[in-house]
């Protein structure tokens, strides 16, 4: 240990061991206990604590460092809690994030301090920042505090309606959070997951359907409307994402459609009982055949490519979706790439084969082509050569058994001993399966009874015991031999096995079985319980059959059992005596003394111990571990009749957004989420900071033709400008593009070709849209870089069969980005750009225009520019500033009497300050 | 999902924990250390371990086990996957995942499960977005950040994290643009006592190394692509292209990665590149037996086997061997029965040859079974399977790339009985 911690100081760099050095070793009463007793580390709490007030980051960094280094080790820091906290809100990233880390370590346990820091949170999840949001989120959700229950689930809310996908998918994994922490947030966490279920982003997916598993998995009913949706996007998942949620489809497949198992069934049945004639006159008469579901089928064939993965969880989750929801046909194609798995490390190797022994039981022909990917290795460790056995012996059958045999063979002389007795346990399974082969293994394991090894040849005892009893014909000889083993097996289990055997065919041995009472007459008190209670049985059997020889032996062996220490000994003594030695008092039951002990019993059943696995889901933990794992979601059974199949039709008008809707209203732009901006404009952006992006005051719907459909051989597309900041770029302007198809063909494979770009002018396309059903449409949206100009974008429009050029110009008011400031700034900012940066013009403003409302609304709609509060009833002032570069754009409108008004811009960028100037006189003049 | 995390090293120390939800105290690894106990060999540790009040999922790599503390019903994959994608960022972060490397790298890595996990749930797991984040320690930056004060985290969102390639940096610059492709294949092989073959099989694996500025977009063919018969994919490869045209058409992550994995097509017949002739006895009385190994090649094509290791696990009884090799040396471990002979190339002219007397323990009964011989070896530009590379182009960039193609076959689990 201490060479450890020196170890971490050192990488503390020079100061931390100077300080180390000068700190006066003090006795603070007000250390922890547990390091009370150390007064170094008291010591150095003391100059950490120094070098987190202190005003150097890199000192600040230090001790950071090093107490995360301290808690990695599971060592308590928690009395520094008060000196890190003040740190929350430090500029430098790496301080903040060692802090966050310690935060989230320690705020359960000092509640009230930790409050401190929940403001510089709020604060962070303002941030324009998508990656300080997204941390922000995480922390504050990570904070095991009730009392800012309220805070989080407002930032949830928020979060979950955010742009970047990045941020949502925090916010699905802090809906997980808040339920732990308190669950009666429940039914307004599901409103957000219900949201969040409906994103499109392939980020988010993954990570809300996990939260959907851990808070309301029974909600079935959310999931229908994004069932295709889940389906078609889930290749694109990232793999931890792909695991989960192919388990929650597993289920739902389980609840919403009908067994595609029944026709295999059916179908093999009439085979077998029924001549051809009969059974097609049954299928005319019969209920109309099994059509499965195309929605059933669409998650079969998406899921089939994931077998391929690299992740050995997604092909898992894929095999046990296959066994659990395909048709039985169909399953063959998991096997493979099960087997390919076993190259995997040891722990992989021991989970898949479990799941592979569960299969193997039920479907044997899965894994016979890959019999010998199941040999085992001598390096193999023990627990993986037992799983490989497990699976060789379910998958023995006539035409195999005599390779396995000889395969076993080799087994059995294995160093491994463990690894031996399983092995024979094996042969004596493929023994009692196989009747072909019984004598064979028979022999073959006496022969193994004069093995040198005692687990060995106990093992074999044990077996062939089992194995007489399920055919006790001929088999006198091998009871005689065992009986001469007697004398040299010391394993109890062996020795009571085998006084069993003789017992239960004394009438088969009848001179050795009362020789062999006689031994163990004289061994008896130095025996294992295990062989007491045989030589009580056997004493027992032969008195009932043999007692002129056996009797008094009998009674010996009974008054030396009476006297055990054992009191299970004992009962059974007085038990026996009671009921074979007749007496006076002795019951009915006496009469019937012979029928109990020599009465036929049934032969053991040799079964996998894999038998009873399958009623779990393969892959689980609960398999695994065959008991229910706490949270552990049962499949249900294949519904008789399948719930209604259009409850996953997804409305035509959430696809087709606002086509009609060219004329001016005040609604939000819908593509990444419907409320994105009535939340957003909940949200109180009031920063310090002068240029700070606000959300847009006004979203005009106006649509601009990209390509008419006549021109475009029936492809009509649309665009307009969302107003959003991009996600695609932050220099980017979105823009979003409306496909219509109005042929009654699909158009196949939509997408970008050829591009005009003027130099450094980007453009980040929309991904090919595969087809387009007639008179179907679609909303994509890209991301243009105008580099603040007016110039066109030129770009080739394709389909599968042509190419249309078209064109796309932004008027000048697109290329801006409201701002949100205040009018003492504006008036500051106005007084930097005067002289060149100036233009302005006169205007005669029809009458109608010269209330705030209508001038307000009137700039708004014709240029994305932000509103600043004004004092002054006759001048109106908006700010913005442009996309690409990011200069301000200030437009004051300065109402003068008798109906004009001065327009002024102000701005780096003259050349769109002239246009916008020309572009915004017309508005106000007209009525 | 995965509730906390514990390293311990071959001692039973806990060096390192970590916890995504409530803490969870130490003390619940001492139901760890009772399966070890109860295992007696590190590889017997059951994976999964269920306690009163939770589940333990362990991995063990690089004599460390990664003990993680599961509360509730999850895929014991899911966890055991993500486990190694911790143990392969660190060997990719630190150049090995030990002990020592991860204790004097605690921060860094303490920062990188934050980023790895979020509430148990995998967050990034990608080692591209991951050095964005958080860049792996030099030691020239660690000497730049302490004079200028920048430090090791990236303040921005991975670009990868939000495109639809997030294996991918953004901005990637070369002067000198390569692209290399290693064709490794391991023949997996139990040979009997009688030098017949019971069973063979070919695993291969293309790794690659690319280091191509901008977004380059690679495919690859091959001369014969029907002998691959299962075949898994890095996510970046386009699956639907292998369906159809089987060419691997892909945009590589940056640096080094495994492009595929895949297993030759089981009619084909495996040659097996070398053969071992053996006579191994004990003396019933005597306490001591003979040791006779001899390596030689077989179907080769032409090419030198090198590299050849063949390592014996002797049984119990075996007290010391007196050998001699007519080639390489050997050692034995008299503690943990392993005999190790380091051959390297075989020379077809002059076989190799290791043969002497063998000393058991005196009264010990004679081993049972014969141990069997595992075999390491290497044959330089060959792909036994005769897998070919066609063609790599690229497109999306100008510049022309550096291209290579090597193959290696080696031997997997290779194991001759005896």
């Amino acid at each position: 240990m201490s060479s450890n911690s020196l170890g971490y100081s050192e990488q503390g760099g020079e100061t931390v061991s100077e300080l180390g050095q000068e700190a006066v070793p003090t006795t603070a009463p007000s250390a922890s206990p547990a390091f009370g007793l150390f007064s170094s580390d008291t010591k150095r709490n003391e100059d950490l604590k120094q070098m987190l007030e202190s005003n150097k980051d890199s000192a600040k960094l230090d001790a950071m460092k090093r107490i995360v280094g301290m808690i990695a080790k599971g060592k308590n820091e928690s009395e520094l809690f008060p000196s890190v906290v003040k740190n929350v809100a430090s500029k430098n990233i790496e301080i903040k994030k060692l802090v966050y880390v310690y935060l989230m370590r320690y705020a359960e346990e000092q509640q009230d301090l930790a409050l401190l820091s929940i403001s510089t949170f709020q604060r962070a999840l303002k941030d324009p920042n998508q990656l300080i949001r997204a941390s922000a989120l995480r922390v504050l959700s990570s904070i095991r505090v009730p009392i800012i229950v309220p805070i989080m689930m407002l930032s949830i809310k928020e979060a979950a309606a955010d742009l970047s996908p990045y941020v949502r998918k925090n916010a699905a994994h802090a809906i997980q959070k808040l339920y732990s922490l308190d669950p009666e947030q429940k039914e307004m966490l599901i409103e957000v997951i219900e949201k969040l279920l409906k994103d499109k982003s392939t980020l988010v997916a993954g990570s809300v359907v996990m939260s959907f598993e851990e808070v309301c998995p029974d909600r079935i009913d959310l999931i229908h409307k994004n069932y295709r949706k889940l389906c078609n996007l889930l290749v694109d998942v990232e793999e931890w994402g792909q695991v989960v949620i192919i388990h929650m489809m597993t289920r739902y497949a389980r609840t919403q459609f009908v067994s595609p198992w029944k026709e295999d069934e059916e179908y093999n049945e009439k085979n077998f009982y029924e001549s051809d004639e009969e059974q097609k006159e049954k299928n005319l008469k019969g209920k109309k055949p099994y059509a499965m579901d195309p929605d059933h089928r669409l998650l079969i064939r998406n899921t089939k490519p994931l077998l391929q993965s690299r992740n050995a969880a997604v092909v898992m989750a894929v095999a046990q979706l296959y066994w659990h929801v395909a048709p039985k046909s169909e399953i063959g194609i998991v096997s493979k790439s099960l087997v390919r798995l076993l190259r995997s490390n040891r722990e992989v190797q021991y989970i898949v084969l479990q799941n592979i022994a569960t299969m193997s039981i039920q479907r044997k022909g899965l894994f016979e082509p890959y019999l010998k990917s199941f040999y085992v290795r001598s390096t193999d460790p023990t627990m993986i050569k037992t799983l490989k056995l497990e699976i060789l012996t379910n998958l023995a059958n006539e035409a195999n058994i005599s390779t396995l045999l000889r395969e076993f063979q080799t087994y059995v002389k294995s160093q491994d001993k463990q690894f031996a007795a399983a092995t024979i346990q094996a042969i004596g399974r493929c023994a009692t399966n196989i009747s072909e082969v019984t004598d064979t293994c028979l022999n073959g394991l006496v022969c193994l009874l004069s093995n040198r090894d005692e687990i060995v040849v106990a093992e074999s005892v044990v077996v062939i015991k089992k194995l007489l009893q399920t055919q006790p014909a001929h088999h006198g000889e091998i009871i005689k031999h065992m009986a001469k083993l007697l004398d040299n097996i010391t394993v109890p289990v062996a020795r009571a096995s085998i006084l069993w055997l003789i017992g239960e065919y004394c009438e088969r041995v009848p001179k050795i079985a009362p020789d062999v009472l006689r031994k163990m007459a004289k061994s008896f008190t130095s025996e294992d319980d295990l062989v007491k209670l045989q030589i009580l049985n056997l004493g027992a059997k032969l008195y009932l059959t043999n007692s002129k020889q056996t009797k008094f032996l009998t009674q010996y062996i009974l008054n030396l059992g009476k006297y055990d220490q054992s009191y299970d000994i004992r009962d059974r003594t007085r038990f026996i005596r009671q009921l074979i030695v007749p007496n006076e008092k002795s019951g009915a039951l006496s009469k019937y003394a012979k029928k109990i002990f020599l009465a036929q019993k049934p032969a053991p059943l040799l079964e996998s111990p894999f038998k009873d696995r399958d009623h779990f889901q393969l892959g689980t933990l609960s398999h695994t571990l065959n008991t229910r794992a706490t949270g552990y979601l049962e499949l249900s059974n294949w519904p008789e009749v399948a719930p209604d199949p259009s409850v996953r039709n997804v409305d035509a008008i959430e696809l087709v957004f606002n086509l009609e809707a060219a004329s001016i209203a005040v609604t939000t732009p819908a593509i990444l989420s419907p409320s994105l901006v009535a939340d957003l404009e909940g949200l109180n952006l009031s920063s310090s900071s002068v240029i700070d992006v606000s959300i847009p005051v006004f979203v005009p719907m106006k649509t601009h033709e990209l390509l008419h459909r006549m021109s475009g051989k029936g492809l009509a597309a649309h665009y307009h400008f969302p107003r959003q900041p991009c996600i695609y770029g932050d220099q980017m302007v979105s823009v979003q593009v409306t496909l219509t198809n109005t042929t009654d063909e699909k158009i196949e494979n939509i997408h970008i070709g050829e591009r005009k770009l003027p130099s450094d002018m980007r453009m980040h396309e929309f991904s090919p849209i595969e087809s387009l059903e007639p008179e179907g449409s679609i909303t994509v949206s890209m991301g243009i870089d105008f580099c603040d100009s007016t110039q066109t974008a030129s770009l080739k429009l394709c389909t599968k069969d042509n190419h249309f050029s078209v064109n796309i110009q932004p008027p000048v008011g697109e290329l801006l980005l409201p701002v949100i400031m205040s009018e003492r700034d504006f008036k500051k900012e106005k007084g930097k750009l005067t002289g060149m940066n100036e233009t302005s013009a006169s205007v005669t403003v029809a009458p109608q225009n010269s209330t705030r409302l209508v001038i307000v609304q009137k700039v708004v709609n014709v240029a994305n520019l932000g509103v600043v509060p004004s004092g002054e009833d006759n001048i109106h002032r908006f700010a913005a500033k442009t996309v690409h570069s990011g200069s301000l754009m200030l437009v004051t409108v300065e109402l003068k009497e008798g109906s004009t008004a001065r327009l002024i811009i102000n701005t780096e960028k003259t050349v769109i300050g002239s246009i916008l100037l020309r572009e915004l006189k017309p508005v106000l003049s007209q009525g | 999902m995965i509730h906390s995390l514990f390293l311990i090293n071959c001692s039973g120390d806990i060096f390192l924990e970590k916890h995504w939800k409530s803490v969870v105290s130490q003390s619940v690894c001492d139901y760890f250390f009772e399966a070890q106990e109860k295992a007696a060999d590190v590889e017997n540790v059951p994976p999964v371990i269920s306690t009163p009040h939770h589940y333990l999922i362990s991995i063990y790599r690089e004599k460390i086990f990664f003990v993680s503390v599961i509360q509730t019903e999850v895929p014991p994959l899911f966890v055991i996957e993500f486990l190694h994608r911790v143990a392969d960022t660190f060997q990719d972060y630190f150049g090995e995942c030990s002990e020592t490397a991860i204790k004097d790298n605690v921060v860094i890595v303490y920062e990188l499960l934050e980023e790895m996990l979020d509430n148990g749930f995998p967050l990034a797991t990608e080692s591209n977005i991951l050095k964005e984040l958080i860049k792996p320690p030099t030691i020239l930056r660690s000497v730049v950040n302490s004079i200028t004060g920048s430090s090791n985290m990236g303040d921005t969102l991975p670009t990868g994290q939000l495109s639809n390639i997030p294996w991918r940096r953004a901005v990637v610059k070369y002067t000198n643009n390569e692209a290399y492709f290693d064709v490794i294949e391991e023949i997996d092989a139990i040979i009997d006592k009688s030098g017949s073959t019971v069973f063979a099989e070919i695993q291969g694996v293309i790794d690659s190394c690319i280091k191509l500025a901008g977004m380059p977009d690679l495919s690859l063919s091959f001369m014969n692509p029907r002998l691959l018969d299962d075949v898994s994919f890095h996510p970046c490869i386009r699956f639907k292209r292998w369906e159809s045209e089987r060419v691997l058409s892909f945009i590589p992550p940056d640096g080094n990665f495994r492009l595929i994995s895949y297993r030759v097509s089981s009619q084909n017949l495996v040659a097996i590149p070398v053969y071992v002739k053996h006579t191994i006895s004990f003396k019933e009385n005597l306490s001591s037996g003979r040791f006779d190994v001899t390596i030689g090649p077989k179907q080769n094509m032409g090419k030198t086997v090198e590299g050849v290791i063949a390592t014996v696990h002797m049984p119990k009884a075996v007290l010391n061997m007196n050998l001699t090799a007519s080639q390489g040396s050997y050692t034995f471990d008299p503690v943990t029965k392993v005999l190790t002979w380091d051959v390297g190339k075989i020379n077809p002219q002059k076989l190799p040859n290791l043969k002497g007397i063998v000393n058991l323990q005196s009264g010990a009964p004679k081993p049972e079974e014969n141990p069997s011989v595992n075999i390491q070896f290497k044959i330089q530009q060959l792909a036994i399977s005769g897998l070919k590379v066609n063609r790599l182009d690229m497109y999306g960039e100008k510049y022309k790339p550096f291209k290579g193609v090597k193959y290696i076959t080696k031997a997997g689990k290779f194991q001759v009985r005896t």
